[in-house]
This record gives C-alpha cells, structure tokens and sequence, in this order.
C-alpha cells in the first residue's frame, strides 16, 4: 500500500506538482523538510545577532535605519519559515527549544564575530549574497509552503545584499585606514562564505535524496560555483583583493578556479567549536527568558478578555 | 511554554483585490494577531486590510477525498465557451 502511495507521490514530485500539507507524503520527505526548513529559521534567527551588535553604532542614521530595517526582515524570515515548518506537524515550542539546547543546527557563518563596520557591509554583500544564491531555487521546491515562503523572503533579501554592499563602495572611497577596514572584512569573510553552501557534493549525505524529491534544485558545489563566478566582478569594483592564491579565470570551463576550502574549519563551527557559537545560543536564550513576563502577561490579559466576553454572551 | 493559538492571515493587496492567504501566526488573541500580522507580512505596504482566522476554525476538505469531490466537474466540457460551435463571421460573442 505505501509503496503504491509513494510511486504516486515521487509521480507528482516529477510532474512538478506541489506537495500541500494534508497530502500524503512518505515519512523521511517529512523528516528531512523539518530538519531542513528548522534549520533555515534557526539561521535567519541566529542571523539577527551579529548585525545587532552594530545597531547602536551605526554611523548615521541613514545606516542606522536601514540595519534596523534588515534585522527586523530576518525576524520576519525566521517566523515565515518557523510557520512552514509547523505545516508538517511539529510546535513552535519544540523548534526554539531545539535550538535552544543545542540539538539542531544553524549556518555555521553566524558563528563568526563582527568586530568592524566594514562586516555590517561584508555580511550584506558575501552572506546575504550566498542566501540568495541557496534561496533563490528553494522558491521552487517541492513543498508548497517552504517555497512561497521563500518567494517572500527573496524578495527582501536583495534590499539586504545592495545596501551591505553599498556601505562596502563608501568605504572603498573613503581614507586608507577605512579601504583596510574593508580588505580586513573581505579577508575573514570570504571563505566563511563559500562554507555557507555546504559540503562538497560527495561529502554531502542528504544531496541525492533532496534533489530527486526536488528539496534542493542544485547540488552545493553549483551554487558555490555560481556564487564565486558573481563575487569576482563585485570585488573588483570594490577594489578589494578577494583573499585566495588560486582564483583565477578558467577558459575552458568557463568558470573561475579557486582553491580548497578548509573543511576541518567548517566542521568545527559546525559541532559548535566557532569563535562565537556559546555566545549566540546564550545571548538568544537570555532573550528568550527575559522576554518571558511579557508573554505571560499578554497570555493573562487574553484570558481575561476571553472571560469577561463569555459573562456579558 | 504552551504554543499561543495558530491564526491563518489574509491580506488584500490594494482595494478592488481579493484577500489572499499569506501565511500564519502565533498570537494570545485576537488583536494581538492583527498587530503580528501587520508587522509580520506588512512591512513595505502590502496591504490594505488584514483578516484573521484561527486555524482550528478553518473547514477544509480531506485530501484524500479530492477525486471525489471535484473529478464531477472533469466532464462536463459543455460548461465552457468553446464547447459550442459557431461560425467565424459571427462576430462579438
Ligand atoms: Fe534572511
Ligand atoms: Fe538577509
């Protein structure tokens, strides 16, 4: 009987019919679009912390503004995914608290520190631009509410990536110590960047699956490649050196060359080994708690509006 | 912590537009999930009129009863304007 279901089910995958979520779905597509779209809100999330950090520092207002606007999109971006992730049967509650405990994942990028203006800058321009790059074929999964959320939050994003990257040309204008401010940003976040499409093709355990129920669209090394192909322009109008010996032009494939990424970095900021991965869960965990009395609070005055409208029915 | 109640959004783009479903959240009550929906879905002007709805009141029919319930409509081709044929000088209908 299930596999007659799932003949059916892997038929309308490859009709490019969209999955809803009362249809009848096998159990890992279920599983592997939790853990996929949870892991997506948890980084938009996590994402709004090291921008935070620069809130209140901003050089203008005209900065300040426009970071404030960006921070409160990625909020948005984890409660529209958060949302398409509860349409296949998990809580809300249980997804913070996974997050909370350490059990589930976020991008590891997020797990670096902004120490300068100049990352406000690179982390619009190289990780805003590596979201989209990942985003943009997610618009078209298989799963109907993951991908009309991602519609939602592709459309927002490139506000992000242009006004990072506009911060990026006024420094690159600017006196020599703000140009080093901007190589020094450019140094620590570029292969962080490339890490964000994850591991290679072979290393990557979840790929296949993904790509024939139509999960993911193109395999990590792809995008990676496309993203590289992209970044080379950009940083040449920046006037930044993007930091890797071996970038170069490759006539024959038509694609830039560049060099290994090392991979024992990414899997220690993956199993929680980054420069900031404590501090993040802390600091979204004392949030959290000291959000506590307003959620309370509002649940009460609920409560008591709820009664006081059954005593005058 | 207990989940607040799940509400389904609608928005109506511009006047003269239908509501259109957008997505859901989480609020302790009414007014709370109009307010949520404005800052959740209406950040660059999207909308002109917000509706709310608890998920749990919302009556939907069972999927797996679909062919039954719309496969009646399928052959019933004399429904629609082409089914009806005309001559080509008959002009404006
Ligand atoms: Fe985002
Ligand atoms: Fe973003």
């Amino acid at each position: 009987m299930d596999n007659l279901k799932e003949k059916a089910f892997q038929d309308k995958i490859d009709q490019d019919t969209r999955i809803e979520p009362k249809d009848w779905m096998p159990e890992n597509y279920r599983k592997a679009l939790i853990r996929q779209i949870s892991q997506h809100a948890h980084s938009e999330i996590v994402g709004m912390l090291p921008e935070g950090n620069w809130v209140t520092r901003a050089p203008n207002l005209r900065r300040k503004v426009a970071l404030l606007a960006k921070v409160q999109d990625e909020a948005g971006h984890g409660l529209y995914l958060y949302a398409a992730a509860e349409t296949l049967g998990v809580s809300r509650d249980d997804l913070i608290d996974q997050l909370h405990t350490g059990k589930a994942k976020y991008s590891s990028i997020f797990n670096y520190p902004t120490i300068s203006w100049a990352d406000m800058g690179t982390i619009g321009w190289l990780v805003d631009g590596a979201a989209i790059m990942n985003q943009v074929p997610l618009c078209r999964c298989s799963y109907g509410p993951y991908a009309r959320a991602m519609v939602r939050v592709c459309k927002e994003e490139s506000f992000h990536q242009r006004q990072g990257y506009e911060i990026l040309l006024t420094l690159s204008r600017g006196t020599e110590a703000q140009k080093q401010m901007l190589q020094d940003s450019v140094n620590r976040w570029w292969w962080p960047s490339l890490m964000m499409f994850g591991p290679s093709d072979s290393d990557s355990p979840h790929s296949a699956q993904s790509m024939a129920w139509k999960i993911k669209r193109f395999s990590n090394d792809e995008l990676r490649q496309r993203f590289v192909d992209a970044c080379v322009d950009q940083a040449r109008i920046l006037g930044v050196t993007l930091p890797d010996p071996d970038l170069k032009w490759n006539e024959e494939r038509g694609h830039y060359d560049f060099g290994e990424i090392d991979w024992d970095e990414f899997w220690q900021v993956v199993k929680g080994h980054g420069p900031c991965n404590k501090d993040r869960i802390e600091t979204r965990v004392k949030a959290y708690e000291d959000g506590a009395w307003v959620r309370e609070a509002a649940t009460a005055y609920a409560e008591k509006q709820a009664k006081r409208k059954e005593k005058v029915a | 912590m207990k989940d607040w109640p799940l509400y389904e959004v609608f928005i109506r783009s511009k006047a003269g537009l239908h509501h259109r479903h957008v997505g859901s959240l989480h609020a302790a009550d009414d007014t709370m999930a109009i307010e949520h929906a404005r800052d959740v879905y209406c950040r660059r002007n999207e909308g002109v009129s917000i509706w709310v709805v608890k998920s749990d009141d919302i009556v939907a029919n069972d999927p797996a009863e679909s062919d039954a319930l719309f496969n009646p409509a399928e052959n019933k081709v004399y429904r629609h304007p082409t089914f009806y044929d005309l001559p080509d000088n008959v002009k404006h209908m």
